[in-house]
């Protein structure tokens, strides 16, 4: 399938997870590796979009069980902040407006913020217009767009791109997206796929959660899970997306039970 | 007289007036006011202090007040432009400025040839203004409210606005009252007279020097003609001591549109009654308030926008930001009336605590008489959301960093309406600050 044998950024170990006493994380084992893009796919409420949250730290989830070892540190010890000053990024799903605050202001507080934390450069508002702006272009964003509210007002497709913007100024070592494609039109899509495609690096790893085949025509990814329940109940390669949209996800029940079969 | 006065602190107050005042002995006083004055003090006598068992008082309780019979602050003042700079406004190119309820001259900045008419509402203003006794005391309720009656007995100087048929002023109007004195009570007072077709922008500012305990007692009343647009900014920044108990009365005709933001932020306890009367058919107003205290601050707003005639349109929003002990209140009342059909009325009231201590009481009251009408209304209270806070703090902003730019981001959403780009930045500033200084 893959030999790659760059070091190890995420490694995920029986990972259990609840909220408000429902557990819906139920054993995920993951090993991602740098220069890596891994796939998750599954049907609503496997857990696809919890595993994004427990990776990036939200408070409402507790772990359990297991262990999330990142670039050589106990993931679980930091706080959501800590954790993306050290490079974990993730792209929301609904990303939250915040009216009154000009999405320049915005951009440049992380960017700054996160900077700092790293013993980086910190860029003046004038500097950080060059900088964002260069990279707006890869996204094909209207320089309006830093002007307007965070977020309010966007379209689907417009806070989306916001998303991979904020990927791109912060350039992270581990990006999650969870459903970035989901309500894209096939320009948006292609638009963020380009983003994201650029990102992606040797030096860093993708873990794109989706419902849809569509976005790994356009992402490639060299992993693809399957969730479903609160784990991950087949891995392949990109081949596996595309038999699941011929398919459908109760082929791998079949699949799994023709599999058991066999072995014993 | 003091057959009258039943009222304790009402007598201790007029015993402050100087003699003369009652029955005129001041050389230049028009008929028509004294008789309104004397109306107010007479109304002032039976009406009572309000207190909790009054249902309009029921959450804000002003009895520390009726301790505290404050003297009208006398004319005392040798303030310098230097002092009010900070107040200052660049936009706006005309400014009355009071200080302690007294007009100055000095410190306000008026030119001549303006084709509309502002200035002090002394009697020989007022009686180049044939207008005013048609409007001053005519739109506020004076004769239910005892704070406003209190206003109208003392009235003395206050801005007067006239503006002509046609006119439209280009900048705003700032009106400024600034209080330096502790232990008095000042009485602001505020007329507007849009006729026909007129159009301004007008700045209703409170300001405090220094942390003094004073009351201020103002009121205000916009009538507006035909077709006239005004815009009514209205700050409330007193010192964190001060006692503010204001009223505004808005009456609107034909076609006519009225826009408010009111910013409440300073005073230990304050009171804000605001009321818009439609008077006839297709009028407007937007109402937008917000509220941010802390401490032990009391923050009261009270609307009643009345529906009277048909086909008139109203927007409504209010929130309230409580943080420490504060207790914010917003009671907001709409009636349409039986024959007001097609009003077109929306109401929210928002708020957010970001104190177990704080305190939110709001209470949204339709009362509809018309079938054919479209009328929403919706409450919310709440906290900052966690998942806000997270996508925040998924930018590596830590936590504080996150409720400070979320809080902002609550208030800043009533900030945005205001048309002066100066003091909406001011009020930015000042309400970053607060954030930043509350945590």
């Amino acid at each position: 399938m893959n030999i790659n044998q760059n070091p190890i950024i995420l490694n995920v170990d029986n990972l259990h997870a609840s909220i408000q006493d429902t557990e819906i994380l139920k054993g995920i084992n993951l090993t991602v590796r740098s220069g890596e893009i891994h796939a998750i796919m599954g049907l609503n409420g496997s857990g696809k979009s919890t595993f994004a949250k427990v990776l990036a730290g939200h408070p409402d989830y507790h772990v359990t069980q297991g262990s999330i070892q990142y670039e050589q540190q106990d993931l679980l010890e930091l706080s959501a902040e800590e954790r993306a000053q050290a490079g974990v990024f993730l792209a929301f799903q609904y990303p939250i407006e915040i009216p009154g605050v000009a999405n320049s202001q915005f951009l440049r507080l992380a960017y700054n913020t996160v900077q700092a934390k790293r013993g980086k450069e910190e860029l003046d508002p004038l500097e950080f217009d060059d900088f964002v702006r260069e990279k707006m272009k890869l996204l094909e964003m209207k320089p309006d767009f830093l002007d307007r509210s965070v977020n309010e007002g966007f379209s689907g497709g417009e806070k989306k791109r916001n998303e991979i913007l904020q990927m791109a100024l912060l350039e992270p070592k581990l990006g999650i997206l969870d459903e970035t494609d989901s309500g894209l039109d096939i320009d948006a899509l292609k638009i963020v796929a380009k983003g994201v495609n650029h990102l992606h690096n040797t030096d860093n790893a993708i873990i794109l959660i989706t419902h849809y085949q569509r976005l790994l025509d356009h992402i490639v990814p060299d992993f693809v899970h399957v969730m479903e329940a609160g784990r991950i109940i087949k891995t392949g390669g990109k081949e596996l997306a595309l038999e699941l949209e011929t398919h459908g996800y109760d082929w791998i029940h079949n699949d799994q039970k023709r599999t058991v079969g066999a072995s014993t | 007289m003091s057959e009258t006065i039943t009222n304790d602190y009402l007598g201790c107050l007029l015993n402050a007036l100087p003699a003369d005042s009652r029955n005129s002995g001041a050389q230049d006083t028009l008929d028509w006011l004294q008789r309104l004055r004397n109306e107010a003090i007479d109304r002032a006598g039976q009406l009572r202090f309000p207190t909790i068992k009054d249902e309009e008082w029921r959450f804000t309780d002003v009895s520390p007040l009726a301790k505290l019979p404050y003297k009208p602050a006398q004319k005392t003042s040798a303030l310098r432009l230097s002092d009010i700079q900070p107040f200052c406004i660049v936009e706006s190119a005309h400014r009355l400025v009071f200080v302690d309820g007294h007009f100055s001259p000095e410190l306000s900045r008026l030119s001549k040839d303006d084709q509309f008419m502002i200035g002090n509402l002394t009697a020989s203003a007022l009686a180049k203004a044939p207008l005013a006794e048609a409007h001053l005391g005519q739109h506020v309720q004076f004769r239910d409210n005892f704070f406003a009656a209190l206003n109208t007995a003392f009235l003395q100087d206050g801005a007067l606005i006239v503006l002509p048929e046609n006119c439209a002023v280009s900048t705003p109007i700032h009106l400024l009252f600034i209080a330096t004195q502790e232990q008095t009570t000042q009485y602001p007072r505020c007329l507007l007279i849009g006729e026909r077709n007129s159009q301004a922008t007008v700045i209703e500012d409170y300001v405090a020097l220094g942390a003094n305990a004073y009351i201020t007692n103002s009121v205000a009343e916009f009538s507006l003609a035909d077709n006239t647009q005004v815009n009514h900014i209205r700050v409330q920044r007193e010192s964190g001591s001060a006692f503010h108990l204001a009223s505004s009365a808005v009456a609107l005709e034909q076609d006519s549109q009225y826009r408010s933001v009111s910013i409440t932020l300073g005073a230990l306890i304050s009171r804000f009654n605001l009321d818009v009367e439609f008077n006839a058919q297709a009028a407007e107003c937007t109402i937008d308030g917000l509220a941010m205290i802390a401490g032990r601050q009391l923050a009261d707003t009270h609307t009643r926008i009345d529906h009277a005639k048909p086909h008139c349109t109203s927007h409504q929003q209010h929130k309230c930001i409580v943080d420490g002990s504060s207790h914010a209140v917003f009671n907001g009342k709409i009636i349409v009336r039986p024959h007001a059909q097609r009003t077109n009325s929306s109401q929210s009231s928002r708020n957010l605590l970001l104190s177990g201590k704080a305190q939110i009481d709001t209470k949204p009251q339709l009362e509809i008489f018309a079938d054919d009408v479209k009328c929403a209304h919706g409450a919310t209270v709440g906290q900052l959301d966690n998942d806000e806070i997270f996508y925040l703090k998924s930018r590596g902003l830590n936590e504080l960093t996150a409720r400070n730019l979320l809080t902002y981001a609550f208030g800043a959403e009533i900030l945005d309406r205001i048309p002066v780009p100066s003091l909406k930045h001011t009020l930015e500033q000042a309400i970053l600050n607060q954030t930043t200084q509350n945590s």
